[in-house]
């Protein structure tokens, strides 16, 4: 058998988790061309590569199907329920970096808190018959925010991408999104709330909890952390 | 016998304690549209319950609890009054938590009655009462109704009112409500801000989505309005306190709360549907000096019940949730009936927990 490390399969998190790991002497890469999917270890032995969508990561972490996963916070957070019992976080990468945040119209002149938000979706529910829709592909994790916060009269439209331009769409009047800088938000004409920040994310090494594994799998787990040094 | 059978066993066993009480067995479909859960509830059922759906009728949720069902069969063709019983699986999404069931039985018993609430509620209570005597459970009882009588009778702009109405179930944002509207949190500066422009709207930018101007304007002169109002008095916060702190036997609560009233007349109305309830309860065997009251129970798990709330508690098993919850429901009935109201207060066992107790003896 063999330890296997899941990494995110394309852009920026991909090459940044290669930098990262080839700083603790492990170089990762692709087995034949950019294009596929199978990776080459090097450092170490008895150690694979499966790329990845960031997205299925956590699920394949908390199977036991990846010993090792690289994704961020978020949707660690977002796929797993009671994730702290499903996988362990090792160590924060320090890049992919983003905050998922909550937005509103900048036209929202009057609306700047969570507070608002809600005054705003209680009048608009009177006024439009629906509650007030705010779009994202982070379901749970915002469910939970303006739960825990007594956020009432909203519903969670869904959307797997291009969240910023649901409300010039009028298919959402806000939404929950991640930012890095807030510059795409700004381009679409949302503002984040003053105390809308939902989760602080970034990329992070993760263990999957429920790997049971076989004495030299092991071994070369124990000797694949002290090389990275988590 | 397996468990599952156990179960259903002792669920035949409790139905038919409630049908002798005079109840009508109902039956109701485990597909329920979500639409209208999520139009009660709010997106919070997402958490609470399973949604499925289809390319024809959409969103479906496996049936949470009977309560909607029941009221909705109610108001299409039943007579008045009614009691009805019905005994099945509900679903319910656990993902904090992974010992808690996710499907489990539930019998219940409904009564829709319009004259005599006092009667209703002690016939609902002492029924299940009854039902569970021999289990050595401790019974909560509350009544939501106090706290809202004392939202209603604050001297404060009816907004204010409404605003705290609308969040008695979240307790949280109620506080933090409070907070604002007796002085103790400061305005934010962004609202000090806002509204000391001559024209907010001016430097708006952009307009985009749904909510016109004239929705934000109208915000804007209601936030104007609420900043010219007056704080609620410290007096006034420090009784909706005492209210919430009332916790001691039914007898004692009772009088504490006439204690109350005296200083806030507003709730006399519904501190005396409590002395009614407590007397229909005692004529019904119920000790007095021995029943809890909290004034703040039912506030976090159990919304739109608005009166009369409670449960039973195995005390010495603290990891079994409760083994009965119920209480009294008008507006649930007033929003599913658009417009029509029907009085109604019930309540659901679960008998797999009974079982787990080692059945009634």
């Amino acid at each position: 058998m063999s330890i296997k490390i899941g990494v995110p399969s394309k852009g920026r998190l991909m090459e940044k988790t290669v930098d990262w790991f080839g700083r603790h002497g492990i170089v990762l890469g692709r087995a034949g061309s950019d294009r596929e999917y199978a990776g080459t270890v090097q450092g170490i032995d008895n150690v694979e590569l499966i790329l990845l969508s960031a997205g299925e990561i956590p699920r394949e972490l908390a199977a036991g199907r990846i010993q090792l996963g690289v994704t961020g916070t978020d949707l660690v957070r977002e796929k797993l329920g009671n994730w702290q019992n499903q996988v362990k976080a090792l160590a924060e990468l320090g890049f992919g970096g983003a905050d998922l945040v909550l937005a509103v119209p900048q036209c929202w002149v009057d609306v700047d808190c969570l507070d608002d938000l809600d005054a705003a979706a209680a009048a608009f529910r009177v006024t439009h018959g629906i509650r007030l829709r705010i779009a994202t592909k982070y379901h749970r994790l915002t469910r939970d925010f303006l739960r825990d916060n007594g956020v009432a009269d909203y519903q969670l439209v869904d959307s797997q991408g291009a969240t910023e331009g649901t409300v010039k769409n009028e298919t959402a009047e806000a939404i929950a999104d991640i930012t890095s800088s807030g510059d795409t938000m700004h381009a679409n004409h949302l503002k984040i709330l003053h105390d809308g920040l939902i989760l602080r994310s970034q990329a992070t090494l993760y263990k999957s909890g429920s790997a049971d594994l076989e004495t030299e799998d092991r071994v070369t787990l124990l000797a694949l952390l002290e090389m990275l040094k988590v | 016998m397996p468990k599952r059978a156990a179960i259903r066993n002792e669920a035949a066993r409790l139905r038919a304690c409630f049908e002798q009480a005079g109840a009508q067995v109902v039956e109701t479909p485990v597909l329920q549209p979500a639409e209208v859960l999520l139009d009660l509830y709010g997106e919070d059922i997402r958490a609470r319950a399973y949604v499925t759906s289809d390319a024809l009728r959409g969103e479906q949720m496996l049936r949470p609890d009977f309560t909607v069902p029941v009221v909705q069969a109610h108001m299409q063709h039943g007579a008045e009054p009614a009691r009805y019983t019905y005994a099945g699986e509900v679903f319910r999404r656990q993902e904090e938590d992974a010992t808690r069931a996710n499907e489990y039985v539930q019998v219940g018993y409904e009564l829709f009655e319009r004259d005599a609430p006092a009667a209703s509620d002690a016939e609902v209570f002492s029924l299940f009462y009854n039902v569970l005597e021999g289990l050595n459970l401790r019974a909560a009882t509350g009544d939501i109704g106090i706290l809202m009588a004392a939202v209603d009778g604050l001297h404060t702009a009816e907004r204010r009112r409404a605003a705290l109405r609308r969040h008695i179930w979240r307790p949280r944002r109620f506080r933090a409500l409070m907070d604002r509207y007796s002085g103790q949190a400061k305005v934010p500066e962004s609202r000090v801000n806002l509204l000391a422009m001559v024209d907010p709207m001016a430097q708006a930018g952009m307009r985009i989505g749904l909510r016109s101007d004239v929705e934000i304007s109208n915000r804007i002169n209601v936030l104007r309005e609420d900043a010219a109002v007056d704080p609620i008095s410290k007096n006034e916060v420090a009784m909706i306190d005492a209210i919430l702190a009332v916790r001691e036997t039914s007898d004692n609560a009772l009088e504490h709360l006439r204690d109350i009233a005296v200083d806030m007349p507003a709730i006399n109305g519904a501190v005396d549907r409590l002395a009614a309830r407590l007397e229909a309860l005692d004529g019904r065997g119920i000790d007095l000096t021995k029943l809890d009251f909290e004034a703040s129970y039912g506030r976090t798990q159990m919304e739109y019940y608005d009166g009369f709330v409670f449960g039973f508690y195995a005390e010495n098993r603290p990891d079994l949730p409760p083994i009965a919850t119920g209480g009294r429901y008008d507006a649930l009935t007033r929003q599913l009936g658009q417009g029509h109201e029907i009085p109604a207060v019930g309540g659901v066992i679960r008998p797999g927990l009974i079982l787990d107790l080692g059945g009634v003896k």
